[in-house]
């Protein structure tokens, strides 16, 4: 199916801002998450370890919503995104 | 160094409902998130809601707070013009003083009370902390009727 890239908002949290230069939201392009996250990769090499794990995977540590939807429920990184959509990137809360 | 703290104010119907949620839990660790005014991420005054989540690892000896209901009281606070303030989990068999793991993932929310809750012995232990760049703070648990 064709697909084509868009431009989306992501939304970065305090912990994760330093390496994209400080700034709160960015703008990336994609037809994926995982596009839209390469894109950013591209831009900001820092980020892209903290987003995706050594296997391709989203991080363990955080969560990624589509609007106010977890990817994870979706199509993980393959969770199409559409022009206007907000990819926020938040850490999960976590322990022992 | 330290840092001061000002601290938390819980309603007793809120304590209830942490350490009834803990209780609930067993044998797995409970979690939960605490939401309130804040200027700047920083609490401002009492907690306005203690929402129960579920523990996404379904383990007795971690947890990860479901992302679904992270968000659902993310939205819930942000619609009264409040934040998330803190967070609460048990610890089943051990203190209520946070791991090292509790404070390795304490870095993503700096602003935030961290409430434990001890079900080792008789009767629950409720300590609240602070935890900023690997310092660990007790701050006091005030109860209002």
């Amino acid at each position: 199916m064709y697909t084509r890239d868009v431009p989306v908002e992501v939304r970065l949290p305090t912990l994760l801002r330093p390496h994209a230069g400080g700034a709160a939201s960015v703008t990336a392009e994609g037809a994926t998450v995982g596009d839209v996250f390469a894109d950013l990769a591209a831009r900001y090499p820092g980020l892209s370890d903290q987003l995706v794990d050594e296997s391709g995977s989203i991080h363990k540590f955080v969560n990624v919503y589509r609007n106010d939807d977890d990817v994870r429920y979706l199509d993980q990184l393959d969770t199409k995104v559409t022009d206007g959509d907000v990819i926020s990137i938040l850490p999960a809360v976590a322990g022992g | 160094m330290g840092f001061v703290s000002p601290p938390l104010r819980l309603t007793e119907g809120q304590y209830r409902t942490i350490v009834a949620h803990c209780y609930d839990g067993l044998p797995d660790e409970a979690c939960g998130l605490l939401t309130g005014p804040a200027v700047d991420d920083e609490p401002l005054g009492p907690v306005t809601e203690a929402r129960p989540c579920r523990n996404e690892d379904k383990s007795a000896r971690t947890y990860r707070i479901d992302s679904r209901d992270f968000m659902s009281t993310l939205r819930a606070a942000e619609a009264r013009g409040e934040a998330i303030v803190g967070g609460w989990h048990s610890h089943t068999h051990t203190d209520a003083y946070p791991s090292p793991t509790d404070v390795a993932q304490a870095e993503a929310y700096p602003a935030w009370f961290y409430v434990l809750v001890s079900l080792r012995d008789g009767a629950p232990v409720m300590r609240a902390y602070r935890i900023r760049g690997g310092t660990v703070a007790e701050c006091r648990v005030v109860l209002d009727r």
